[in-house]
Protein backbone atom coordinates (compact mmCIF):
# COMPACT_ATOMS: atom_id res chain seq x y z
CA UNK A 1 0.00 0.00 0.00
CA UNK A 2 1.48 3.36 -1.10
CA UNK A 3 1.21 5.97 1.48
CA UNK A 4 -0.60 8.74 1.26
CA UNK A 5 -0.31 10.31 4.78
CA UNK A 6 2.11 10.11 7.25
CA UNK A 7 1.95 11.11 10.54
CA UNK A 8 5.28 11.85 12.05
CA UNK A 9 5.33 10.70 15.65
CA UNK A 10 9.01 12.79 16.57
CA UNK A 11 10.32 16.46 17.05
CA UNK A 12 12.76 18.63 16.70
CA UNK A 13 15.34 18.35 13.43
CA UNK A 14 14.34 14.60 12.72
CA UNK A 15 10.79 15.64 12.20
CA UNK A 16 11.67 18.36 9.84
CA UNK A 17 13.89 15.64 7.84
CA UNK A 18 10.73 13.47 7.42
CA UNK A 19 8.64 15.74 6.11
CA UNK A 20 11.32 16.57 3.76
CA UNK A 21 11.32 13.35 2.74
CA UNK A 22 7.82 12.61 2.43
CA UNK A 23 6.91 16.25 0.60
CA UNK A 24 9.39 14.89 -2.19
CA UNK A 25 7.52 11.26 -2.48
CA UNK A 26 4.50 13.56 -3.02
CA UNK A 27 3.12 12.21 0.65
CA UNK A 28 1.07 14.56 2.91
CA UNK A 29 2.29 15.10 6.21
CA UNK A 30 0.66 14.96 9.81
CA UNK A 31 2.86 16.64 12.79
CA UNK A 32 2.05 16.25 16.25
CA UNK A 33 3.42 18.04 18.80
CA UNK A 34 3.27 18.48 22.50
CA UNK A 35 1.73 21.97 24.32
CA UNK A 36 5.07 23.43 24.53
CA UNK A 37 6.21 22.43 20.70
CA UNK A 38 3.80 24.34 19.15
CA UNK A 39 6.13 26.99 17.37
CA UNK A 40 8.63 24.42 16.43
CA UNK A 41 9.98 24.59 12.81
CA UNK A 42 8.18 20.87 11.65
CA UNK A 43 4.69 22.17 12.97
CA UNK A 44 4.64 25.12 10.34
CA UNK A 45 5.91 22.90 7.57
CA UNK A 46 3.71 20.38 7.78
CA UNK A 47 0.48 20.09 6.50
CA UNK A 48 -1.45 19.49 9.34
CA UNK A 49 -0.29 19.57 12.76
CA UNK A 50 -2.03 17.80 15.95
CA UNK A 51 -1.66 18.87 19.63
CA UNK A 52 -0.74 15.13 21.86
CA UNK A 53 -0.58 16.49 25.10
CA UNK A 54 1.29 18.29 27.88
CA UNK A 55 5.15 19.39 27.91
CA UNK A 56 6.45 16.37 29.52
CA UNK A 57 7.42 13.48 26.75
CA UNK A 58 5.46 10.71 28.74
CA UNK A 59 2.02 12.56 28.15
CA UNK A 60 2.71 13.29 24.88
CA UNK A 61 5.26 12.11 22.82
CA UNK A 62 5.32 8.91 24.48
CA UNK A 63 1.88 8.44 24.81
CA UNK A 64 0.62 5.85 22.29
CA UNK A 65 -3.38 6.58 22.54
CA UNK A 66 -2.70 10.13 21.69
CA UNK A 67 -0.73 9.34 18.63
CA UNK A 68 -2.85 6.83 17.60
CA UNK A 69 -5.85 9.15 18.10
CA UNK A 70 -3.74 12.09 16.32
CA UNK A 71 -3.54 9.46 13.17
CA UNK A 72 -7.56 8.50 13.09
CA UNK A 73 -8.78 11.98 13.39
CA UNK A 74 -6.27 13.36 10.65
CA UNK A 75 -6.65 10.43 8.80
CA UNK A 76 -3.27 9.47 8.59
CA UNK A 77 -2.30 5.70 6.73
CA UNK A 78 1.26 5.98 8.45
CA UNK A 79 3.74 6.33 11.29
CA UNK A 80 7.22 7.57 11.18
CA UNK A 81 8.73 7.31 14.59
CA UNK A 82 12.27 9.28 13.90
CA UNK A 83 14.31 7.94 16.68
CA UNK A 84 14.39 8.33 20.35
CA UNK A 85 11.08 8.17 21.99
CA UNK A 86 9.20 5.43 20.48
CA UNK A 87 11.11 4.28 17.63
CA UNK A 88 12.16 1.09 19.32
CA UNK A 89 8.89 0.43 21.18
CA UNK A 90 7.77 -3.41 19.97
CA UNK A 91 4.57 -1.92 21.75
CA UNK A 92 4.08 0.93 19.62
CA UNK A 93 4.90 -0.86 16.33
CA UNK A 94 2.48 -3.45 17.19
CA UNK A 95 -0.26 -0.57 18.10
CA UNK A 96 0.38 0.84 14.66
CA UNK A 97 -0.41 -2.07 12.39
CA UNK A 98 -3.15 -3.03 14.84
CA UNK A 99 -4.83 -0.15 14.25
CA UNK A 100 -4.45 -0.52 10.41
CA UNK A 101 -1.85 2.11 9.69
CA UNK A 102 1.90 1.40 8.44
CA UNK A 103 4.68 1.83 10.62
CA UNK A 104 7.84 3.20 8.89
CA UNK A 105 10.19 0.54 10.61
CA UNK A 106 10.71 -2.98 11.31
CA UNK A 107 7.75 -5.30 12.44
CA UNK A 108 6.94 -5.20 16.30
CA UNK A 109 8.88 -8.44 16.13
CA UNK A 110 12.14 -7.41 15.03
CA UNK A 111 12.54 -4.52 17.13
CA UNK A 112 11.30 -7.49 19.89
CA UNK A 113 14.54 -9.57 19.17
CA UNK A 114 17.47 -6.89 18.15
CA UNK A 115 16.22 -4.90 21.20
CA UNK A 116 16.50 -7.97 23.59
CA UNK A 117 20.90 -7.31 23.92
CA UNK A 118 20.71 -11.44 24.76
CA UNK A 119 18.25 -12.86 22.34
CA UNK A 120 20.31 -9.96 19.29
CA UNK A 121 23.53 -11.52 20.59
CA UNK A 122 22.34 -15.21 20.15
CA UNK A 123 20.82 -14.28 16.82
CA UNK A 124 23.83 -12.60 15.72
CA UNK A 125 25.99 -15.91 16.56
CA UNK A 126 23.78 -17.94 14.79
CA UNK A 127 24.57 -15.89 11.92
CA UNK A 128 28.03 -16.17 12.18
CA UNK A 129 28.73 -12.35 13.29
CA UNK A 130 31.39 -12.28 16.18
CA UNK A 131 30.20 -10.90 19.67
CA UNK A 132 32.34 -9.81 22.30
CA UNK A 133 33.73 -12.94 23.66
CA UNK A 134 32.00 -14.00 27.00
CA UNK A 135 29.26 -15.95 28.89
CA UNK A 136 26.31 -17.18 26.45
CA UNK A 137 23.99 -16.26 29.26
CA UNK A 138 24.11 -16.18 33.75
CA UNK A 139 26.76 -17.98 35.28
CA UNK A 140 26.00 -19.55 38.36
CA UNK A 141 28.98 -21.96 39.17
CA UNK A 142 32.18 -20.12 40.56
CA UNK A 143 34.37 -23.16 38.46
CA UNK A 144 32.83 -22.61 35.23
CA UNK A 145 33.04 -18.86 35.74
CA UNK A 146 36.53 -19.21 36.42
CA UNK A 147 37.03 -21.63 33.24
CA UNK A 148 34.80 -19.52 30.94
CA UNK A 149 37.82 -16.30 32.04
CA UNK A 150 40.14 -18.40 31.73
CA UNK A 151 38.87 -19.04 27.90
CA UNK A 152 38.33 -15.48 27.34
CA UNK A 153 41.54 -13.56 29.01
CA UNK A 154 41.54 -10.67 30.97
CA UNK A 155 40.40 -8.00 31.39
CA UNK A 156 36.89 -9.10 32.32
CA UNK A 157 33.45 -7.12 32.93
CA UNK A 158 31.31 -8.57 35.36
CA UNK A 159 28.02 -7.91 35.25
CA UNK A 160 24.77 -8.68 37.13
CA UNK A 161 22.28 -10.09 35.18
CA UNK A 162 19.35 -8.24 36.30
CA UNK A 163 21.37 -5.36 36.59
CA UNK A 164 21.06 -2.54 34.20
CA UNK A 165 22.23 1.37 33.29
CA UNK A 166 26.02 0.14 34.71
CA UNK A 167 25.02 -0.69 38.47
CA UNK A 168 27.06 -3.37 39.69
CA UNK A 169 29.53 -3.79 36.72
CA UNK A 170 33.20 -4.84 37.62
CA UNK A 171 36.58 -5.14 36.41
CA UNK A 172 38.85 -7.83 36.90
CA UNK A 173 42.23 -7.54 35.64
CA UNK A 174 43.37 -11.14 36.42
CA UNK A 175 42.60 -14.13 38.27
CA UNK A 176 43.36 -13.05 42.02
CA UNK A 177 41.02 -10.15 41.15
CA UNK A 178 38.43 -12.23 39.46
CA UNK A 179 37.77 -14.50 42.31
CA UNK A 180 37.28 -11.75 44.91
CA UNK A 181 35.25 -9.88 42.40
CA UNK A 182 32.89 -13.00 41.81
CA UNK A 183 31.14 -13.44 45.16
CA UNK A 184 31.08 -9.52 46.23
CA UNK A 185 29.14 -9.03 43.17
CA UNK A 186 26.67 -11.45 43.32
CA UNK A 187 26.32 -10.83 47.08
CA UNK A 188 25.48 -7.08 45.62
CA UNK A 189 23.50 -8.06 42.76
CA UNK A 190 21.28 -10.21 45.26
CA UNK A 191 20.83 -7.51 47.67
CA UNK A 192 20.23 -5.12 45.23
CA UNK A 193 18.22 -6.67 42.76
CA UNK A 194 17.21 -10.06 44.56
CA UNK A 195 19.04 -11.97 41.66
CA UNK A 196 22.93 -13.01 42.31
CA UNK A 197 23.24 -14.18 38.66
CA UNK A 198 26.63 -12.72 36.62
CA UNK A 199 27.53 -12.26 33.52
CA UNK A 200 31.04 -12.29 32.43
CA UNK A 201 32.19 -10.60 29.36
CA UNK A 202 35.73 -9.60 27.61
CA UNK A 203 36.83 -5.61 28.24
CA UNK A 204 37.43 -4.34 24.96
CA UNK A 205 40.31 -1.75 25.92
CA UNK A 206 40.94 0.32 23.32
CA UNK A 207 38.09 0.02 21.15
CA UNK A 208 36.57 2.57 18.06
CA UNK A 209 33.01 2.51 17.44
CA UNK A 210 31.98 0.96 14.06
CA UNK A 211 28.55 1.03 12.95
CA UNK A 212 27.30 -0.18 9.78
CA UNK A 213 23.96 0.98 8.15
CA UNK A 214 21.89 -1.30 6.22
CA UNK A 215 18.70 -1.31 4.49
CA UNK A 216 16.09 -4.43 4.26
CA UNK A 217 13.00 -5.33 2.53
CA UNK A 218 12.08 -8.31 4.84
CA UNK A 219 13.61 -10.85 2.74
CA UNK A 220 16.83 -9.19 0.65
CA UNK A 221 19.10 -6.45 2.83
CA UNK A 222 21.99 -4.38 1.67
CA UNK A 223 24.39 -2.22 3.17
CA UNK A 224 25.46 1.35 2.55
CA UNK A 225 29.10 0.88 4.07
CA UNK A 226 29.89 2.10 7.73
CA UNK A 227 30.26 5.09 10.05
CA UNK A 228 32.88 5.69 13.27
CA UNK A 229 31.20 7.25 15.76
CA UNK A 230 33.99 6.92 18.26
CA UNK A 231 34.47 10.59 19.46
CA UNK A 232 31.76 10.33 22.67
CA UNK A 233 31.18 12.43 25.57
CA UNK A 234 29.47 10.15 28.42
CA UNK A 235 28.19 7.47 25.65
CA UNK A 236 26.92 9.90 23.69
CA UNK A 237 28.09 10.74 20.01
CA UNK A 238 29.86 13.80 19.50
CA UNK A 239 31.43 13.82 15.98
CA UNK A 240 30.82 10.91 13.60
CA UNK A 241 32.28 10.04 10.33
CA UNK A 242 32.06 7.82 6.99
CA UNK A 243 33.90 6.27 6.05
CA UNK A 244 35.86 5.46 9.05
CA UNK A 245 39.69 6.77 8.71
CA UNK A 246 41.41 3.33 9.65
CA UNK A 247 39.12 0.16 8.27
CA UNK A 248 40.91 -1.74 6.29
CA UNK A 249 39.51 -2.48 3.05
CA UNK A 250 39.03 -6.54 3.52
CA UNK A 251 38.20 -5.56 7.27
CA UNK A 252 35.29 -3.21 6.10
CA UNK A 253 34.22 -6.02 3.45
CA UNK A 254 33.81 -8.56 6.54
CA UNK A 255 32.27 -6.14 8.92
CA UNK A 256 29.62 -4.99 5.91
CA UNK A 257 28.92 -8.73 5.16
CA UNK A 258 28.09 -9.77 8.58
CA UNK A 259 25.92 -7.10 8.84
CA UNK A 260 24.15 -8.04 5.71
CA UNK A 261 24.19 -11.62 7.21
CA UNK A 262 22.40 -10.70 10.35
CA UNK A 263 19.62 -8.52 8.89
CA UNK A 264 18.46 -11.35 6.46
CA UNK A 265 18.51 -13.63 8.84
CA UNK A 266 16.12 -11.80 11.02
CA UNK A 267 14.40 -10.76 7.79
CA UNK A 268 14.69 -6.90 8.61
CA UNK A 269 12.86 -4.25 7.16
CA UNK A 270 13.66 -0.51 7.16
CA UNK A 271 16.58 0.91 7.88
CA UNK A 272 18.83 -0.29 10.76
CA UNK A 273 22.56 0.25 11.73
CA UNK A 274 24.46 -2.56 13.42
CA UNK A 275 26.57 -1.16 15.89
CA UNK A 276 29.99 -2.83 16.76
CA UNK A 277 32.97 -2.43 18.51
CA UNK A 278 36.23 -2.67 16.75
CA UNK A 279 40.01 -2.80 17.69
CA UNK A 280 42.12 -1.38 15.78
CA UNK A 281 45.72 -3.30 16.79
CA UNK A 282 44.16 -6.27 16.12
CA UNK A 283 41.70 -5.84 13.61
CA UNK A 284 38.83 -7.59 15.57
CA UNK A 285 35.41 -6.16 15.24
CA UNK A 286 32.48 -7.26 17.84
CA UNK A 287 28.83 -6.87 17.48
CA UNK A 288 27.21 -5.51 20.48
CA UNK A 289 23.98 -3.77 19.31
CA UNK A 290 21.64 -2.86 16.19
CA UNK A 291 19.34 -0.20 16.59
CA UNK A 292 15.85 -0.72 14.96
CA UNK A 293 15.75 2.83 13.38
CA UNK A 294 16.68 6.06 11.59
CA UNK A 295 19.89 6.97 13.05
CA UNK A 296 21.11 10.89 14.43
CA UNK A 297 24.41 10.28 12.30
CA UNK A 298 22.51 8.72 8.94
CA UNK A 299 23.12 12.05 6.92
CA UNK A 300 26.89 11.08 6.68
CA UNK A 301 26.18 7.76 4.87
CA UNK A 302 23.67 9.84 2.54
CA UNK A 303 26.75 12.30 1.58
CA UNK A 304 28.94 9.18 0.78
CA UNK A 305 26.78 6.76 -0.90
CA UNK A 306 24.15 9.48 -2.25
CA UNK A 307 21.50 7.09 -1.02
CA UNK A 308 18.40 9.34 0.65
CA UNK A 309 17.76 6.32 4.02
CA UNK A 310 14.65 8.10 4.90
CA UNK A 311 13.15 8.02 1.62
CA UNK A 312 13.80 4.68 1.01
CA UNK A 313 12.96 3.86 4.34
CA UNK A 314 9.45 5.32 3.58
CA UNK A 315 9.05 3.58 -0.04
CA UNK A 316 10.13 0.44 1.57
CA UNK A 317 6.83 0.67 4.81
CA UNK A 318 4.63 1.61 1.54
CA UNK A 319 5.14 -1.85 0.39
CA UNK A 320 8.53 -1.41 -2.22
CA UNK A 321 10.87 -3.89 -2.33
CA UNK A 322 14.78 -2.85 -1.75
CA UNK A 323 15.12 -0.23 -4.94
CA UNK A 324 19.09 -0.75 -4.92
CA UNK A 325 21.11 -3.52 -5.71
CA UNK A 326 24.30 -3.94 -3.18
CA UNK A 327 26.75 -3.50 -6.41
CA UNK A 328 25.03 0.07 -6.95
CA UNK A 329 26.34 1.07 -3.60
CA UNK A 330 29.03 2.99 -4.34
CA UNK A 331 31.28 5.34 -1.64
CA UNK A 332 32.33 8.04 -2.51
CA UNK A 333 34.63 10.86 -1.06
CA UNK A 334 34.36 11.31 2.92
CA UNK A 335 31.86 12.97 5.25
CA UNK A 336 32.04 14.53 8.77
CA UNK A 337 28.79 15.53 11.06
CA UNK A 338 29.33 17.46 14.26
CA UNK A 339 26.14 17.76 16.41
CA UNK A 340 25.41 21.16 17.71
CA UNK A 341 23.89 20.69 21.14
CA UNK A 342 22.11 23.94 23.36
CA UNK A 343 25.28 23.14 26.12
CA UNK A 344 27.59 25.53 27.21
CA UNK A 345 31.23 23.72 26.71
CA UNK A 346 32.41 26.07 29.22
CA UNK A 347 30.25 25.08 31.78
CA UNK A 348 30.76 21.21 31.84
CA UNK A 349 27.91 21.06 29.14
CA UNK A 350 25.25 22.54 31.15
CA UNK A 351 22.06 22.70 29.02
CA UNK A 352 21.27 26.16 27.69
CA UNK A 353 17.49 26.35 26.41
CA UNK A 354 16.45 30.01 25.46
CA UNK A 355 15.77 32.36 22.42
CA UNK A 356 17.03 32.45 18.80
CA UNK A 357 17.74 35.88 18.44
CA UNK A 358 20.13 35.70 15.50
CA UNK A 359 20.61 32.74 13.41
CA UNK A 360 23.63 32.40 9.71
CA UNK A 361 23.50 28.84 8.97
CA UNK A 362 26.56 27.65 6.62
CA UNK A 363 26.21 26.62 3.33
CA UNK A 364 28.04 26.63 -0.13
CA UNK A 365 30.15 23.41 -1.46
CA UNK A 366 29.48 19.93 0.34
CA UNK A 367 28.01 21.49 3.47
CA UNK A 368 24.16 20.43 5.15
CA UNK A 369 22.89 21.99 7.82
CA UNK A 370 20.31 19.79 9.41
CA UNK A 371 18.23 22.00 12.25
CA UNK A 372 15.10 22.72 13.85
CA UNK A 373 16.07 25.99 14.58
CA UNK A 374 15.02 29.80 13.24
CA UNK A 375 15.40 33.02 14.04
CA UNK A 376 13.11 33.94 17.34
CA UNK A 377 12.38 30.04 18.38
CA UNK A 378 11.80 29.34 22.11
CA UNK A 379 14.16 26.46 22.67
CA UNK A 380 12.05 24.29 25.13
CA UNK A 381 14.09 23.19 28.45
CA UNK A 382 11.60 19.88 28.32
CA UNK A 383 13.65 17.65 25.40
CA UNK A 384 16.81 16.76 24.35
CA UNK A 385 19.21 19.08 23.54
CA UNK A 386 20.26 18.99 19.91
CA UNK A 387 19.60 21.44 17.90
CA UNK A 388 20.93 20.78 14.46
CA UNK A 389 23.67 18.73 13.05
CA UNK A 390 26.63 20.54 10.37
CA UNK A 391 27.80 17.70 7.87
CA UNK A 392 30.04 18.75 5.33
CA UNK A 393 31.45 16.46 2.29
CA UNK A 394 34.70 16.06 0.40
CA UNK A 395 36.77 14.32 -1.75
CA UNK A 396 39.03 13.52 1.15
CA UNK A 397 39.01 13.47 5.06
CA UNK A 398 41.33 16.26 5.07
CA UNK A 399 39.13 18.93 2.85
CA UNK A 400 36.12 17.58 4.55
CA UNK A 401 38.11 18.41 8.00
CA UNK A 402 39.27 21.95 6.53
CA UNK A 403 35.82 22.43 5.37
CA UNK A 404 34.11 21.58 8.78
CA UNK A 405 36.45 24.23 10.17
CA UNK A 406 35.29 26.59 7.41
CA UNK A 407 31.45 26.01 7.91
CA UNK A 408 31.56 26.14 11.56
CA UNK A 409 33.41 29.65 11.17
CA UNK A 410 30.18 30.54 9.07
CA UNK A 411 27.85 28.89 12.27
CA UNK A 412 26.09 31.98 14.50
CA UNK A 413 23.09 30.91 16.86
CA UNK A 414 23.20 33.89 19.15
CA UNK A 415 20.79 33.82 21.85
CA UNK A 416 22.21 30.87 23.48
CA UNK A 417 25.74 28.86 24.45
CA UNK A 418 26.06 25.74 21.66
CA UNK A 419 28.94 23.24 21.58
CA UNK A 420 30.21 25.16 18.08
CA UNK A 421 33.49 25.65 20.45
CA UNK A 422 34.33 22.54 21.11
CA UNK A 423 33.88 21.09 17.30
CA UNK A 424 36.31 24.27 16.45
CA UNK A 425 38.56 22.24 18.71
CA UNK A 426 38.65 19.15 17.69
CA UNK A 427 38.73 20.54 13.62
CA UNK A 428 41.89 21.91 14.67
CA UNK A 429 43.09 18.87 16.32
CA UNK A 430 46.16 17.24 16.20
CA UNK A 431 44.82 13.72 16.95
CA UNK A 432 41.63 14.41 15.43
CA UNK A 433 43.31 14.98 11.96
CA UNK A 434 45.35 11.17 12.18
CA UNK A 435 41.68 10.09 13.22
CA UNK A 436 43.96 9.02 16.41
CA UNK A 437 41.26 8.08 19.19
CA UNK A 438 39.14 5.66 20.42
CA UNK A 439 35.70 5.87 22.34
CA UNK A 440 37.57 6.66 25.70
CA UNK A 441 39.72 9.71 23.97
CA UNK A 442 37.54 12.57 24.30
CA UNK A 443 36.64 12.33 28.15
CA UNK A 444 40.27 13.16 29.32
CA UNK A 445 40.89 15.29 26.45
CA UNK A 446 38.14 17.46 27.89
CA UNK A 447 39.65 17.53 30.96
CA UNK A 448 42.78 18.35 29.16
CA UNK A 449 41.30 21.07 27.41
CA UNK A 450 39.11 22.79 29.23
CA UNK A 451 40.80 25.90 29.68
CA UNK A 452 40.41 26.08 25.99
CA UNK A 453 36.79 25.66 25.78
CA UNK A 454 36.81 28.50 29.10
CA UNK A 455 38.04 31.16 27.29
CA UNK B 1 5.52 32.47 54.46
CA UNK B 2 8.32 32.26 51.94
CA UNK B 3 8.52 31.06 48.18
CA UNK B 4 10.64 28.57 47.02
CA UNK B 5 11.32 29.59 43.06
CA UNK B 6 12.91 27.46 40.55
CA UNK B 7 16.35 27.86 39.78
CA UNK B 8 15.85 26.40 35.98
CA UNK B 9 13.14 26.44 32.95
CA UNK B 10 11.98 22.32 33.17
CA UNK B 11 9.87 19.87 34.46
CA UNK B 12 9.40 19.69 38.35
CA UNK B 13 9.59 15.94 39.79
CA UNK B 14 8.71 15.64 43.56
CA UNK B 15 10.00 12.47 43.67
CA UNK B 16 13.83 10.90 42.94
CA UNK B 17 12.24 8.15 40.65
CA UNK B 18 8.91 7.05 39.27
CA UNK B 19 8.49 4.16 41.76
CA UNK B 20 10.16 5.95 44.92
CA UNK B 21 7.57 8.09 47.12
CA UNK B 22 7.92 11.70 47.05
CA UNK B 23 10.75 13.83 48.83
CA UNK B 24 7.95 15.56 50.92
CA UNK B 25 4.56 16.05 51.34
CA UNK B 26 2.62 18.75 52.04
CA UNK B 27 2.49 19.53 55.65
CA UNK B 28 6.01 18.24 56.21
CA UNK B 29 8.40 20.15 58.31
CA UNK B 30 11.45 21.16 56.03
CA UNK B 31 15.06 22.07 56.98
CA UNK B 32 17.02 24.41 55.11
CA UNK B 33 18.86 22.61 52.36
CA UNK B 34 15.84 19.78 52.24
CA UNK B 35 15.96 18.27 48.77
CA UNK B 36 12.47 18.84 47.68
CA UNK B 37 12.22 18.27 44.27
CA UNK B 38 13.86 17.87 41.05
CA UNK B 39 14.20 19.59 37.87
CA UNK B 40 15.11 18.29 34.62
CA UNK B 41 16.60 20.81 32.02
CA UNK B 42 17.22 18.55 28.81
CA UNK B 43 17.37 15.06 30.53
CA UNK B 44 19.95 16.78 32.94
CA UNK B 45 18.71 17.11 36.24
CA UNK B 46 19.31 19.41 39.01
CA UNK B 47 17.97 19.00 42.99
CA UNK B 48 15.92 21.72 44.13
CA UNK B 49 16.76 22.57 48.27
CA UNK B 50 14.51 24.61 50.67
CA UNK B 51 15.64 27.73 51.31
CA UNK B 52 14.14 28.34 54.73
CA UNK B 53 12.84 25.88 57.26
CA UNK B 54 9.06 25.24 58.28
CA UNK B 55 6.24 23.42 56.94
CA UNK B 56 5.81 23.13 53.16
CA UNK B 57 3.48 23.07 50.93
CA UNK B 58 3.94 22.90 47.10
CA UNK B 59 2.09 24.80 44.84
CA UNK B 60 3.17 22.60 41.63
CA UNK B 61 2.85 19.10 40.58
CA UNK B 62 4.99 16.50 40.00
CA UNK B 63 6.02 16.15 36.46
CA UNK B 64 4.57 19.67 35.86
CA UNK B 65 6.72 21.97 33.15
CA UNK B 66 8.42 25.32 34.97
CA UNK B 67 10.08 28.68 34.60
CA UNK B 68 12.80 29.96 35.71
CA UNK B 69 11.85 32.21 39.34
CA UNK B 70 8.12 30.04 39.25
CA UNK B 71 7.23 29.20 43.17
CA UNK B 72 7.66 25.68 43.06
CA UNK B 73 5.97 25.77 46.97
CA UNK B 74 5.74 28.14 49.87
CA UNK B 75 7.81 27.47 53.13
CA UNK B 76 6.89 29.00 56.42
Amino acid sequence: MAIAKLLIANRGEIAVRIIRAARELGIRTVQVHSAADAEMLAVKMADEAANIGPPHAAKSYLNIENILKAARDTGADAVHPGYGFLAENAGFADAVEAAGLVFVGPRGDSIRVMGDKVAARVAAEAAGVPVVPGSDGRVDDPEQAKHIAMAIGFPIMIKAAAGGGGRGIRIAHDMTEFETLMPQASAEAKAAFGDGGLYIEKVIERARHIEVQILGDGTRAIHCFERECSLQRRRQKVWEEAPSAVLPQSIREKLCASAVALAEAVNYRGAGTLEYLYDDVTHHFYFIEMNTRIQVEHPVTEMITGIDLVREMIRIAGGAPLSIRQEDVKMHGHAIEVRINAEDPAKNFQPAPGTVTALRVPGGPGTRFDTMLYQGYQVPPFYDSLLGKLIVWDETREGAIARMRRALDELEVEGLSTTKPLHQLLARDASVAKADFHTRWLEPWLEANAHRLNS
Amino acid sequence: MAQLLSPLPGTFYRKPAPDKPSYKNDGDKVAKGDVIGLIEVMKSFTEVRADAAGKIKFLVDNEEPVMAGQALAEIG
